[in-house]
């Protein structure tokens, strides 16, 4: 049988190429073949395939098969077709799944593995942090202030947007209950309380890992996958005091001070309401929220603050130490840098909560 | 490689190139001929990288103009830049595999969006380019699990998937070890000579210049233009600019 190949052969006639000569071959069965390629004005690499795939199917099943009219430049192009590559088995065959009980195991292994690394880190950090206290001249001021600037005043503006929303909406929730006793000017207590307490440090801190937590894993990440560690670490820097430190400390400093101002436009939300909705003067409204802070409210939202940042500052770090291989690794590492602090930082809470009940009392 | 027939498939004309107040080069102009391997060089700094991505439409022209393939890539909308973009690959320094996939998966990206082929079909197509990069077997790697050269290799691989008529190299052996960049450097021989693809290398290795360019231009950074043009052979033996001079001759200014 004589098959006369003509015009482009290309990789979009290759589908329809394949299959036309293969139904014939299946059809007549003929006894050998000669494919003429005198008429093919245009050959690229996927149609030379399509010809030395057809010519394997025929010899596999024992047809003579041989090619006609080619020309030098088809030949060329044949011969680029490295033909045992095309049976060659993948190195890696397909990555087995585990079975559900090697899952859960292996889940389980590598939750005690990150306890284990987060517990060294912390170690790592607090002594860094010591070492930071005992001689202050180790520090990166420069690099203090640059994170400072960062986490703190850019955050200025969505922290006081927040705040303010949040104070107008507990006081319009509860002076809709505290209303109907006659309750208006508890109105104030409640937000003043619970935005100093509370809300305050917890939605400055949730806002601070959303913001900078995630910069500093996905800053870190990247910083390993270009080997710019590698290059400190073999510069002699420690890695901890030189990246993290700056950092950690810069956050310290500055999420308690954006916790205090969350805290005020917090009550000027909860006093715009107060004052606008609840018949209370500005004076009666600013007096009953004085009257129930106190100084250990504040000053304990302001170390519960300073504990938040360290979180949110040490576990974007840590995440982003832990960053291995490319784009994608860093991606990982910083949702788990935000969503880690902030589970973190609810468990904290929990326990400055009962903690504080008891040194009040 | 006729060299009666000569068909120009880039050319450049009296191209800008400027960000900000920083003119990087001026006046640039230049043809590419269809199959021919064309090396554009030049020391540090002096825009080579910029002039690449000036052709393959990455950056806009500050004044002048680029045709490629009868394609004015300036004035080209969207559409018909990806129809031309359709015609070329381009090998990026470090290989630019996308991580999260499989070699296979990287060079069977492109034949998924733009052909109608089947699983099966696209996968012969797949092993058929890993086996003419030399890397076959190793479908199911990911880019993390091979090699500088082998990504490379890789990456050539991907930018051949559809069998385009132009083929641009940034750095093609940098950080290569030497017996790897000459397998580069024949392989892209033979991908020319084969296919008839044109070729279009931004490098400094002297050594590959001398092994597989037809013709070179060369930038420089104080002159910000072309400063040589020709067959680089006759350029180290007879050219009398110093700054050409002691490129080729390898000896400082």
């Amino acid at each position: 049988m004589s098959i006369v190949v003509s015009g482009r052969v290309v990789l979009d006639s290759l589908q329809a190429l394949m299959a036309e000569v293969r139904s014939a071959l299946r059809d007549r069965s003929p006894s050998q073949v000669t494919m003429d390629l005198g008429g093919v004005t245009y050959l690229d690499s996927a149609g030379a395939l399509a010809l030395v795939q057809i010519e394997t199917e025929a010899q596999a099943g024992s047809m003579p098969f041989q090619f006609t009219h080619a020309t030098d430049e088809a030949g060329r192009i044949m011969s680029l077709i490295d033909r045992t590559a095309l049976t060659t088995a993948p190195l890696i065959t397909e990555r087995t799944s585990a079975n559900l009980i090697e899952q859960i195991g292996e889940a389980f292994m590598s939750f005690l593995a990150d306890v284990i690394m987060v517990m060294t880190f912390i170690g790592e950090l607090l002594r860094a942090l010591v070492y930071a206290g005992v001689h202050p001249r180790s520090v990166r001021w420069g690099d203090v202030l640059f994170y400072m600037k960062r986490a703190g005043v850019d955050g200025l503006p969505i922290v006081s947007l927040i705040s303010l929303l949040l104070g107008l909406i507990i006081a319009f929730m509860s002076s809709l209950q505290l209303k109907q006793f006659g309750a208006n000017i508890y109105v104030a207590s409640l937000v003043g309380v619970a935005m100093v307490r509370e809300l305050g440090p917890i939605m400055t801190a949730i806002l601070v890992a959303g913001r900078s937590g995630s910069a500093f894993a996905a800053e870190i990440g990247t910083m390993i996958v270009n080997e710019e560690v590698d290059a400190l670490a073999v510069m002699g820097f420690d890695t901890t005091r030189f990246l993290i430190v700056p950092k950690v400390i810069a956050s310290m400093l500055v999420v308690p001070l954006l916790s205090l101002y969350a805290s005020i436009f917090g009550i000027l939300g909860g006093m715009i309401i107060g004052v606008t909705g609840l018949d209370l003067s500005v004076y009666t409204y600013a007096k009953q929220t004085m009257d129930s802070i106190d100084t250990f409210g504040v000053v304990s939202s302001l170390i519960k603050a300073a504990v938040f940042a360290m979180i949110i500052a040490g576990i974007g770090c840590q995440r982003g130490t832990q960053v291995r291989g490319g784009a994608e690794a860093v991606g990982a590492a910083t949702t788990s840098a935000v969503v880690s602090a902030i589970f973190l930082i609810i468990v904290c809470d929990s326990a400055f909560a009962i903690i504080l009940y008891y040194i009040q009392v | 490689m006729n060299s009666e027939q000569k068909t120009p498939v880039i050319e450049v004309d009296n191209l800008t190139a400027r960000f900000g107040d920083n003119t990087v080069f001026k006046d640039v102009s230049f043809t590419v001929n269809k199959g021919e391997i064309f090396v554009i060089l030049g020391g540090s700094g002096c825009g080579k990288s910029t002039l690449l991505k000036h052709i393959i439409g990455l950056y806009k022209p500050y004044a002048g103009k680029i045709e490629v393939n009868g394609v004015d890539i300036a004035a080209a909308d969207e559409e018909e830049l990806r129809q031309v973009r359709m015609g070329f690959g381009v090998l990026f320094q470090a290989g630019a595999l996308l991580g999260s996939m499989t070699v296979g998966g990287n060079v069977a990206l492109p034949l998924h969006e733009y052909t109608n082929l089947s699983a099966a079909e696209i996968d012969l197509v797949v092993r058929m380019k890993l086996g003419m990069v030399a890397l076959a077997g190793y479908d199911n790697h990911l880019p993390s699990e091979i090699s500088g050269g082998m990504k490379k290799r890789a990456g050539l691989a991907r930018a051949m998937a559809l069998d385009p008529t132009i083929l641009f190299f940034d750095e093609p052996s940098a950080g290569l070890d030497p017996i790897t960049s000459v397998e580069l450097d024949n392989l892209i021989k033979s991908i020319n000579a084969g296919l008839g693809t044109t070729i279009v290398i931004v490098t400094h290795e002297l050594q590959s210049i001398y092994n597989i360019a037809d013709r070179i231009i060369m930038l420089d950074k104080t002159a910000q233009g072309i400063i040589a043009e020709g067959d680089p052979k006759v350029l180290k033996e007879q050219s009398t600019d110093p700054r050409v001079h002691n490129f080729f001759n390898r000896l400082p200014m």
